[in-house]
């Protein structure tokens, strides 16, 4: 077999049909980007902050992901880190500068620090010591957010935020919002995307699958987990910028317990692993809690508990595990017989 | 020059004295075989080699290099590699995907002790190198199917595979051939025999046919200590193993000694 054959092999590593979808991955790509680009000509502004909603809840999932589905660490407090990122870029926005990249850039460093100060032991726990740690450092961080009035606004939040400028231009609009949170979520899912299908996201899903056995092939397993850690923190960072820029209002609430739950949850009902499972998740978490939720009196959150019970009953791989039923028989084979896997 | 020397090596269990004043000596290039019966510390003094546990006493040296506090990873890094007694692997991996991980950290080649690069570069290197160490493990052709879908001994196949990726000075092998069917403990012992002498091995097998085919030296621990350590034709020849793994004269120990001998299959 030569090295191009062998090449094919690895990226052929999945059944036909979704080698098929893969060469076609690109396309697909670009071709959502580009509906997602068009949609504020065509949607009211409503519609379109909900969608900029969406997407910047994606972005945090999907960084969630990298750590739920790729690492194999279950976060319960991956919030912190989006509101850490969102109050930096709050604060950096009021105080020093709203023009684009700034507050982008600070909310990222923001999630990455608080991520990597707080990593470290959480990485070196497992199983349900690693959910109770990372709930009680989100905790901590939440009560932090009340309780330091002076920087966070306590529990009215923190506001007078400016709208993000672009070229000297505030972005008042929500279609301009839109596509500064669009541009985000794309460059977020890049960066996610790419390192998933890297060979350091390789060892990531080794580690998952078998840590012990990593070490014994010489991998620092801690070291590789708390970089991921570090890595999904920063991305989480950059959501929270979005969001900053979106709502130009942070609440404890950004960073507590139920906004890391609702990601988890868009995270399985989505399908741990896939990336861009997350996002769909994170949409159907989004349009049931804000869209349906207030004309269901309230009960929204009832509804969310509702689908992720009847997913993790019938959509074991949640809903990137759903294909087309044209090739369902060669599906269900290929789901048996042949890994999902392979470097993405 | 020896590639592997313990001296002292002790670690106990609570009361258990697992294994205990441990000395071994594998010269480089050797096929080293230990053997015991059950619960002779066999396995334990395997993780006390490879770092998975610590020592209670005694010292670890690779290539004359003291690595007794070096963790497991940096002894990878320092030429060993293992496969564990059960098939451990990942499980969303296909075959190829295994070795791969195995292959882009250690290197395609001596040349080549590249660490994780961000960027998929070289990758084709990569996976040709892993194509080839299947093939040469028996598993050409294998490369796409999926760790769950290959069978027992495909398994302890691409253990065997996966710690050759590691580029190894020294192999471990934790009963590399147990499971296997005839045809494929035949394939495995034709592996091991075409191994570079630069290899040294070092294997803990139940099945005494295999290692006197493989061993060129073995130590038999019995109850946590050494009994003999020697060429084969002494082992063989020895009363004390042959009372060690059938209990002739001291069958009270059955009863008595924690963890006490048994007969294995082939003895």
């Amino acid at each position: 077999m030569t090295a191009v054959d062998s090449a094919a092999t690895v990226d052929g590593t999945a059944p036909v049909p979704a080698r098929r979808l893969r060469r076609f991955g690109p396309l697909i790509a670009a071709a959502a980007l580009l509906v997602l680009a068009a949609v504020p000509l065509f949607l009211a502004p409503f519609a379109t902050t909900t969608l900029s909603r969406i997407l910047v809840f994606a972005l945090f999932a999907v960084s969630l992901d990298l750590l739920v589905g790729i690492t194999g660490l279950p976060s319960l407090g991956h919030a912190a880190y989006f509101g850490v990122g969102a109050y930096a870029a709050g604060l950096v926005s009021i105080h020093v500068t709203a023009q684009v990249p700034g507050p982008l850039l600070v909310g990222a460093g923001a999630g990455a620090l608080a991520a990597g100060l707080t990593g470290w032991i959480t990485v070196r726990s497992h199983g349900v010591f690693f959910l109770m740690l990372t709930l009680a450092i989100g905790e901590t961080i939440e009560q932090l957010a009340n309780t330091w009035e002076s920087v966070t606004g306590g529990a009215n939040g923190l506001t007078g935020i400016r709208s993000a400028r672009f070229a000297g231009t505030p972005l008042v609009v929500a279609g301009y919002t839109y596509w500064y949170v669009l541009a985000v979520f794309a460059l977020g899912f890049a960066i996610i995307w790419l390192v998933a299908r890297s060979p350091f996201g390789a060892a990531l899903r080794g580690i998952r699958d078998n840590e012990p056995r990593m070490r014994a092939v010489g991998y620092p397993t801690a070291l590789y987990k708390y970089a991921a850690f570090v890595l999904a923190g920063g991305v989480a960072g950059m959501a929270g910028a979005a969001l900053v820029a979106q709502q130009r209002l942070v609440t404890p609430a950004d960073l507590g317990f139920l906004t890391a739950a609702f990601a988890l949850l868009a995270v399985v009902i989505g399908g741990a692993g896939t990336l861009w499972g997350a996002g769909i998740g994170a949409a159907l978490v989004i349009v049931v809690r804000d869209a349906l939720g207030p004309s269901m009196g309230g009960h929204g959150t009832l509804l969310l508990g509702l689908v992720f019970v009847l997913v993790v009953y019938l959509l074991p791989r949640g809903a990137a595990g759903l294909r087309l039923p044209l090739g369902l028989s060669r599906v269900r084979s290929a789901v048996f017989k042949a890994p999902r896997g392979g470097p993405r | 020059m020896t590639v592997l020397r313990c001296r002292g090596l002790s670690r106990s269990f609570g009361a258990l004295r697992a294994v205990a004043d441990v000395d071994l000596d594998v010269a480089p290039g050797a096929r080293y075989g230990l053997i015991g019966p059950n619960g002779a510390g066999k396995s334990t003094l395997f993780k006390l080699v490879t770092g998975v546990l610590r020592a209670h006493a005694g010292t670890v040296e690779l290539d004359g290099r003291d690595v007794t506090r070096l963790s497991e990873v940096r002894r990878s890094r320092l030429g060993m590699a293992q496969t564990l007694q059960h098939a451990s692997l990942f499980g969303s991996m296909t075959a190829a995907q295994t070795v791969a991980l195995a292959v882009q950290r250690h290197g395609v080649d001596a040349a080549d002790r590249r660490r994780i690069s961000p960027l998929p570069r070289r990758q084709a290197d990569v996976w040709e190198r892993a194509e080839r160490l299947l093939a040469d493990i028996g598993l050409a052709g294998r490369g796409r199917v999926a760790v769950p879908s290959l069978s027992h001994g495909e398994r302890k196949q691409l253990e065997v595979a996966l710690a050759l990726a590691c580029r190894p000075r020294l192999l471990l092998l934790d009963e590399p051939a147990a499971g296997m069917s005839a045809a494929e403990r035949a394939r495995l012992v034709e592996l091991l025999r075409g191994l570079p002498r630069e290899v040294t091995v070092l294997f803990v097998e139940h099945d005494l046919d295999l290692v006197f085919e493989l061993a060129d030296a073995i130590t038999v621990l019995h109850l946590g200590r050494v009994l003999l350590s020697g060429s084969p034709a002494d082992v063989r020849a020895s009363e004390r193993v042959r009372e060690a793994y059938l209990g002739t004269r001291r069958r009270a120990e059955l009863f008595t000694a924690p963890g006490g001998p048994d007969v294995p299959a082939g003895a």
